[in-house]
């Protein structure tokens, strides 16, 4: 069959020596000389009929960028993360709240990331920590939502996810949630756009491969917010799905969509046993 | 017919303009996938094509295929390299798999080069919004026949 005779050409091609250098490196992150992070591991049971490994994008990316985010005085992440740290003491909104009124040091977050996003029960929704987030401002502090991945709501997530590394990725796809778990699924794997293109087909059945000069990664989420070299700022996951989406010649959604909460919950269920890295530096 | 006169005589005279051509909806597919017909009625310009090939904005093959003959700095590999591309497809074919890759390899990743519907969600080129009535296939009919004329220089044997 052509179909078949193709794909083989297409792996035969892999083992060229310049592309050698495309296959994920082997080696191993340390944060801070301390941690040891998890940056590959076992799928987890949902994706074992896809793919054995699950892999951070952390070894798709160039040594001096992995290197950047291995210690926080290099990582240019940290510093949205300390502003962060200010914000998360200041009084804000009627109630004269800080985040610290309710949750003391965010230290004492540590391991609320890895578990989003989740059902909220009160809600009866699967809420992302932005949304969750939102839900102290507007209602424990009489404050103003933040915009989905704006930069004060992106800066907070990057604090929390900052006390959580380590820690592995751990969201709940069963229960309540399990509806809209599917729908981001289905998500994952519509083709979209002029060019027909999903997720897998980039971040499932080529990763490892270079489309350009892009380096194909298994388009992880536990490394976000990324710091991305490229606009030098922090990036929320929704903007990267809608960076990805557009790149397919397609209509994307938008940042907070009902879409784009359930292709989180499917995409971060993906990593589920992989380190949180966030901040972490990507190009 | 008047039709097939005219497409006779464009094909005869090479250069000839106003040649009538093949709408992306009218393609007509042989069972493997292949189109015989010239979409616009005439042979492609081999030089045009070497640029429609490597140029971003519009084929940008180079995303996806090297050919080693070629300097390009950062070839993809998602596709096959295409050294010799002409000595294992002849020109009814690589139309075909230009036209719509997936008529020749069932679920490709390749894009359709001159195809304007059946899409899920299309959007308005790379802005990331809905497509609007400048809607059109991804390369010309003229830009597709001057690709095959270069894929056709590329013969090892
Ligand atoms: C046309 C190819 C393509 C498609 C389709 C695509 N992506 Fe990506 N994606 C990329 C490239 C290139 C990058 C940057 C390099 C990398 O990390 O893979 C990227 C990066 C990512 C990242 C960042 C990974 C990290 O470690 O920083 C995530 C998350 C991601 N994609 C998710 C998705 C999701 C979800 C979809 C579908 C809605 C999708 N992508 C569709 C090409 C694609
Ligand atoms: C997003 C990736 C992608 C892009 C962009 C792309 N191709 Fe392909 N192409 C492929 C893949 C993958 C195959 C192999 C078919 C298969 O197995 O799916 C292929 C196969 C081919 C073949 C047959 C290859 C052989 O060695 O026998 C030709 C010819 C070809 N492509 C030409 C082109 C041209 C010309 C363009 C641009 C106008 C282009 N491709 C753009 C991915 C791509």
């Amino acid at each position: 069959m052509k179909f078949k005779a193709m794909s083989t050409i297409a792996a035969l091609a892999i083992t060229v020596p310049m592309w050698a250098m495309a296959d994920p490196d082997d080696d191993v992150l340390v944060l801070n000389g301390e941690t040891e992070m998890v940056t590959k591991t076992a799928a987890p049971a949902h994706l074992s009929d896809a793919m054995d490994e699950v892999m951070s994008g952390w070894h798709f990316r160039s040594d001096e960028t992995q290197t950047m985010q291995a210690d926080d005085f290099d990582n240019p992440g940290m510093v949205f993360v300390e502003n962060a740290m200010a914000a998360w003491e200041t009084p804000e909104g009627s109630e004269g709240k800080s985040c610290a009124s309710c949750h003391g040091a965010p230290e004492d977050m540590a391991g609320v990331k890895p578990t989003y996003p989740k059902w909220n029960d009160g809600a009866e929704t699967v809420y992302t920590l932005q949304m969750a987030m939102n839900d102290c401002r507007t209602k424990r502090m009489g404050a103003e939502a933040w915009g989905y991945d704006k930069g004060p709501a992106i800066e907070m997530v990057a604090l929390m996810s900052s006390v959580s590394r380590g820690m592995p990725m751990n969201v709940a796809i069963d229960g309540p949630a399990q509806a809209t778990w599917e729908l981001g699924k289905e998500l994952y794997y519509t083709r979209t756009g002029q060019l027909d293109l999903s997720c897998a087909n980039c971040h499932e059945d080529n990763y490892g491969n270079m489309i350009r000069a892009d380096h194909l990664s298994q388009g992880q989420v536990n490394g976000f917010p990324a710091y991305r070299l490229k606009n030098a700022k922090l990036n929320g996951v929704h903007s990267r799905f809608k960076g990805c989406v557009r790149d397919t010649r397609a209509e994307t959604y938008k940042p907070g969509s009902a879409e784009f909460i359930a292709l989180e919950l499917y995409v971060s269920s993906r990593a589920n046993g992989l380190s949180v890295e966030g901040p972490s530096v990507r190009n | 017919m008047k039709l097939s006169t005219l497409t006779a005589a464009a094909v005869m005279v090479a250069g000839v303009a106003h040649a009538e051509m093949v709408a992306p909806t009218k393609v007509a597919f042989t069972e493997d996938g292949a189109v015989e017909a010239s979409l616009t009625g005439k042979a492609g310009d081999a030089a045009k094509g070497a640029e429609v090939y490597g140029s971003k904005k519009l084929g940008n093959c180079v995303a996806c295929h090297e050919i080693t003959t070629q300097d390009v700095a950062f070839p993809g590999n998602v596709g096959p390299q295409l050294d010799g591309v002409a000595d294992r497809w002849n020109e009814a074919e690589l139309r075909g798999i230009l036209v719509n890759s997936k008529m020749t390899f069932e679920g490709t990743v390749m894009p359709a080069y001159y195809k304007v519907d059946g899409f899920t969600r299309p959007g308005k080129a790379y802005t990331g919004k809905a497509a609007d009535d400048t809607f059109g296939p991804l390369l010309s009919a003229e830009q597709i026949e001057d690709v095959i004329a270069f894929l056709m220089t590329l013969k090892e044997e």
